[in-house]
């Protein structure tokens, strides 16, 4: 695994809605393989920058390549080789676990012979055989967040992006959670992430920190602690955070 | 092609599962069908009637046994006093009042003359205009009848006459329900195809799942088929079901060409569903998009030629029944199914209905955003 | 009374940011009275006919310059073989067929006698029934004219007298119609979405935890809409009045008063749907089939009452509008005053405290 990769290049990614600016003129890499976590306080940003590298939004200036793809002008191309689990839950809840899997499995070209092994490997690995055939309404939440997860990795995407993934889960389903994580960076797969909690940001090989629509300090989460003189993440978050103008 | 294979599956399985949904394609067309048309009756029939009779001659009498008797009028009393009799239009307990003046008869046959008065609550236009019309053309009768009876036939001049000889094509009985069932059957299917696609879309984007559809490769094209084509299904299905209804309950199968008539539908459905999808991209929730409906719906059915003739509309409103998809329909069902039309009558109408569906759900797939 | 103000004026703002339902609530009267006002006559003008006259003499000349003169009519060929006439007829291009026998004239003069057919499509039996009275008239004109120099004797002449309403417009019996259904769609469907909405999204309870009394929170939510249906009676009333030119001949008072009442009707229809339902949809579902349709179909407006078989009829009395229709239509046509409604008041008034009393103790219960 190559560092000098990048499977996503931002440069000066520009968002703005009429006179606001929700993010202003970034800039950064994502190298093949690596877990890069993406914070900032609510408000910063981080949801509508993440939303215009998936190509759900374009941007109002600045430039970015995802898998090698423009974010204006390829956006079925960038799809084709992303994941992507939204902040609300967006599986379907009137459909059972499998009919979800082989929905979206589905749409994404799967061969039905494909289909077949990867959503039998995917309810195995979850331990959901018995709840296979529920609706996906009736799941608690941490079972959700992982067949979502799981849902959007189906089809092997370069880059898969969670936006908060963990929300409202219980510490051991995150740490359920993160183990999902870890195998399918393992597998190749980069994982770009947003997240609250301080903990899941010493997971990440590197991460970024937005305030105010920029990027306020970016690096291992060490290089990070060092420089900010901090002994936590709680501690770098809050330095940088606490200034910003923009908060709910 | 495959991606489609599994948005059908897809959208199958999510409206089987919603009771509402179902209940709306089942229950609504046989409720509508079985009650509608009993409602609906705009036979101009039992006009009640109030009469002040200040003559009480053997000629007044005769003249309220037959008005009476044509079957049209339901006589309600007889009021003392003109005024007395207003009261009771006021009080809608008579449509129409009748006044006989005293010396009715003596008159009649002394001066040759003799006037009556009658008074017609007019609220109701239609009502009004041909309740005077049977009124009137009773009277006629009656007034050839005193004729009779006192000049022998021999001796009445002859006058140059022409008799109207009217006839009643399609529905020689001008039973109401003939009009009104193909029309009901009309607003059931407009009705149901453009809620149910309406309220789709616009329901994913508010559960959040149109987001995971989005991110993923599929084609605009695709998704927009993979909502019709549902849809279309069902309205055949609703079609279907309220024609054997209405066979069924009041005898009216098509007399004319039947897969003309399914023809038509086809077109027809992607028309209607093409808009519900329209409105289904252009709203943010499902109550926005059911007010949006609901007005569009109100017009088109509206002024639809339904309930009135479009050719005693104005200019204007014209041009709207032109643009109204149900008007095309209503006028297809009445010549079909009552007038035994076949493919050359509604060619202009398919094309016409063709290039709407054409249209709408181009611009319903141009407006579907994946990216905002 | 300072909080109850608060929570109007939050209900208040909801309602005037949703723009395009608010957009829609109050276009939807206006359309509603331009298209019923102008568009939906019951009179007939421009009927699309044909004749086919084998005479073509003086007489049969004579009629359809007649007929052609007339408004009424709007002639689209006027000579036409059989054929041709069936096809037009069935490809709805045609309304009526007038079909002069050969030798009209000579028959009419030297037999004294002379048919004349008049055929009409009666897949719309109501129109074809009044166009064949328009062309029976025109040519009862032309005979009377004809032998204009004979007095015939024993002659009953009718005076018509039209009540209320002398140009038989469409007007004066679909603007209450209007009105009812109008405030039908505000009063009960908005306000049993809205408050359904609330529940759906949890923020009702926050409401309820509130020291506010739970019943004032409900009543707060039906402020807005009680305001907002009377801001769409007064638009109503005025585009009737200046568009329409159909004065209110009664009270505008007891006309307020009376729509103010049935809005509350409606309100606690309303209140009492989102009580017991749990989602949007229902709650949409049931008014729409529940209210709605009954509206349409009941209150006399669309469709004649007196003409329904006995059970419908029956049926009739316990849906709102129907009293409601009466009310405005004696108000607003007629001229009558309080004496003459106030036993449809009183129903009203009956159905609003039986859904305010049982909206409010199935309410209560729900808080246990």
């Amino acid at each position: 695994m190559s560092m000098n990769e990048p499977v996503i290049k931002a440069e000066n990614l520009t968002k703005r809605f009429g006179d606001f600016t929700a993010v202003d003129a970034i800039s950064f890499e994502v190298y093949k393989g690596e877990i890069f976590g993406f914070l900032g306080a609510n408000g910063a940003g981080k949801t509508t920058a993440m939303r215009m590298l998936c190509g759900l939004s374009t941007p109002s200036s600045g430039t970015a390549r995802i898998a090698g793809f423009d974010v204006y002008r390829q956006t079925e191309q960038i799809k084709r080789n992303i994941g992507y689990m939204s902040q609300k839950f967006s599986l379907y809840e009137d459909l059972t676990v499998l009919e979800n899997i082989r929905f979206f499995g589905g749409i994404y070209g799967l061969s039905n012979q494909q289909l077949k092994l990867k959503s039998d490997a995917l309810i195995e690995r979850l331990g959901l055989q018995p709840e296979a055939k529920k609706m996906v309404g009736e799941l608690p939440l941490g079972w959700k967040q992982k067949l979502a997860f799981s849902v959007s990795i189906l089809h092997e995407p370069t880059i898969v992006f969670l936006d908060e993934p963990t929300g409202g889960v219980d510490p051991v389903t995150r740490r359920q959670f993160w183990a999902l994580i870890y195998e399918a960076a393992s597998n190749g797969i980069t994982v770009f992430v947003t997240t609250h909690y301080m903990d899941e940001a010493e997971y990440c090989n590197r991460i970024s920190i937005m305030v105010d629509g920029r990027i306020a300090a970016l690096g291992t989460p060490k290089e990070l602690k060092i420089q900010l003189n901090e002994s936590s993440m709680d501690g770098v978050f809050y330095q940088l955070a606490r200034g910003a103008k923009n908060k709910d | 092609m495959r991606t489609i294979k599994f948005l059908l599956e897809k959208e199958f399985r999510q409206i089987f599962r919603n009771r509402a949904i179902l209940l709306l394609i089942m229950v609504m067309p046989i409720m509508q069908l079985v009650i509608l048309p009993l409602a609906a009756d705009f036979e101009v029939k039992n006009i009640n009637l109030s009469v002040v009779d200040h003559d009480h001659s053997p000629y007044s009498r005769q003249l309220i046994s037959k008005i009476t008797a044509s079957g049209y009028f339901r006589l309600q009393g007889y009021q003392a006093s003109m005024k007395e009799a207003y009261r009771f239009i006021e009080q809608d307990k008579a449509d129409l009042a009748l006044e006989i003046p005293s010396g009715f008869e003596r008159n009649l046959i002394r001066e040759n003359e003799q006037q009556l008065f009658i008074a017609v609550n007019a609220i109701n236009g239609t009502k009004a205009g041909l309740g005077g019309a049977y009124l009137s053309s009773i009277l006629r009768d009656f007034n050839q009848d005193i004729r009779m009876e006192w000049i022998p036939p021999m001796r009445l001049q002859p006058l140059p006459t022409i008799e109207v000889i009217p006839k009643n094509r399609f529905n020689p009985q001008l039973n109401y329900q003939f009009f009104m069932v193909p029309g009901i059957l009309a607003i059931l299917l407009t009705m149901v195809g453009g809620f149910l696609s309406a309220l789709n879309i616009v329901k994913e984007k508010e559960i959040g799942t149109i987001e995971q559809i989005n991110v993923t490769p599929i084609r605009k094209h695709h998704f927009i088929l993979g909502k019709l084509i549902p849809f279309w299904i069902l309205g055949n299905v609703v079609f279907t079901l309220g024609l054997v209804v209405s066979w069924i309950i009041y005898g009216i199968f098509p007399q004319g060409n039947i897969m003309a008539m399914y023809g038509f539908i086809w077109i027809y459905l992607l028309a209607v569903l093409g808009f519900g999808l329209l409105v289904s991209t252009y709203t943010d929730t499902q109550q926005q998009a059911m007010f949006v409906m609901f007005f569009f719906m109100m017009i088109f059915i509206l002024m639809g030629g339904l309930f009135t003739s479009i050719d005693s509309m104005p200019g204007w409103a014209k041009w709207i029944a032109a643009l109204n998809p149900v008007s095309y329909l209503v006028e297809v069902m009445r010549m079909i199914i009552l007038k035994g039309s076949g493919w050359s009558a509604i060619l202009p109408h398919l094309g016409i209905l063709l290039a709407f569906g054409v249209v709408l759900n181009g611009w319903a797939i141009w407006n579907y955003r994946k990216t905002s | 009374m300072k909080q109850f103000i608060t929570f109007v004026k939050k209900e208040f703002y909801h309602v005037l940011r949703d723009r395009r339902t608010l957009l829609i609530l109050f276009g939807m009267p206006l359309a509603q009275i331009v298209i019923f006002g102008f568009a939906l006559t019951n009179e007939v003008k421009n009927a699309r006919i044909v004749i086919v006259d084998h005479a073509k003499d003086d007489a049969s000349r004579s009629i359809i310059d007649r007929i052609g003169a007339s408004n009424f009519f709007e002639i689209r060929e006027d000579v036409m073989d059989r054929n041709r006439m069936e096809t037009a007829f069935k490809e709805g291009k045609i309304k009526l067929a007038i079909l002069f026998p050969a030798n009209f004239q000579r028959d009419l003069f030297h037999q004294n006698h002379a048919p004349i057919q008049v055929i009409a499509d009666a897949s719309d039996p109501n129109y074809a029934t009044t166009l064949t009275n328009y062309v029976s008239s025109i040519i009862q004109d032309y005979q009377t004219e004809l032998n204009e120099t004979v007095a015939l004797p024993y002659r009953i002449t009718p005076q018509l007298r039209m009540l209320y309403n002398p140009q038989l417009k469409g007007a004066p019996n679909f603007v209450p119609g209007v009105m009812a259904l109008v405030l039908m769609l505000v009063s009960v469907m908005m306000t049993a979405i809205s408050i359904v909405r609330e529940k759906e999204t949890g923020t009702l309870e926050i409401l309820l935890v509130s020291p506010f009394k739970p019943v004032w929170v409900i009543l707060s939510k039906a402020v807005p809409y009680l305001i907002l249906s009377l801001v769409n009676v007064l638009s109503i009333v005025l585009m009737s009045v200046f568009v329409l030119q159909l004065p209110v001949e009664g009270s505008w008072l007891l006309l307020f008063a009376e729509s103010t009442l049935f809005i509350v009707t409606c309100l606690t229809l309303g209140i009492f749907i989102s009580i017991k339902t749990k989602s949007q949809q229902v709650a949409m579902l049931i008014s729409l089939m529940g209210m709605l349709l009954p509206t349409m179909m009941f209150s006399g407006f669309m469709f004649p009452i007196e003409n329904m078989p006995v059970p419908l009829q029956i049926i009739s009395n316990v849906v709102p509008a129907k009293w409601f229709y009466i009310i405005v239509k004696s108000i607003m046509i007629k001229g009558v005053g309080f004496a003459a409604i106030w036993k449809e008041t009183l129903i009203l008034l009956g159905i609003a405290l039986f859904f305010f009393v049982i909206s409010l103790r199935s309410f209560k219960i729900r808080l246990e």
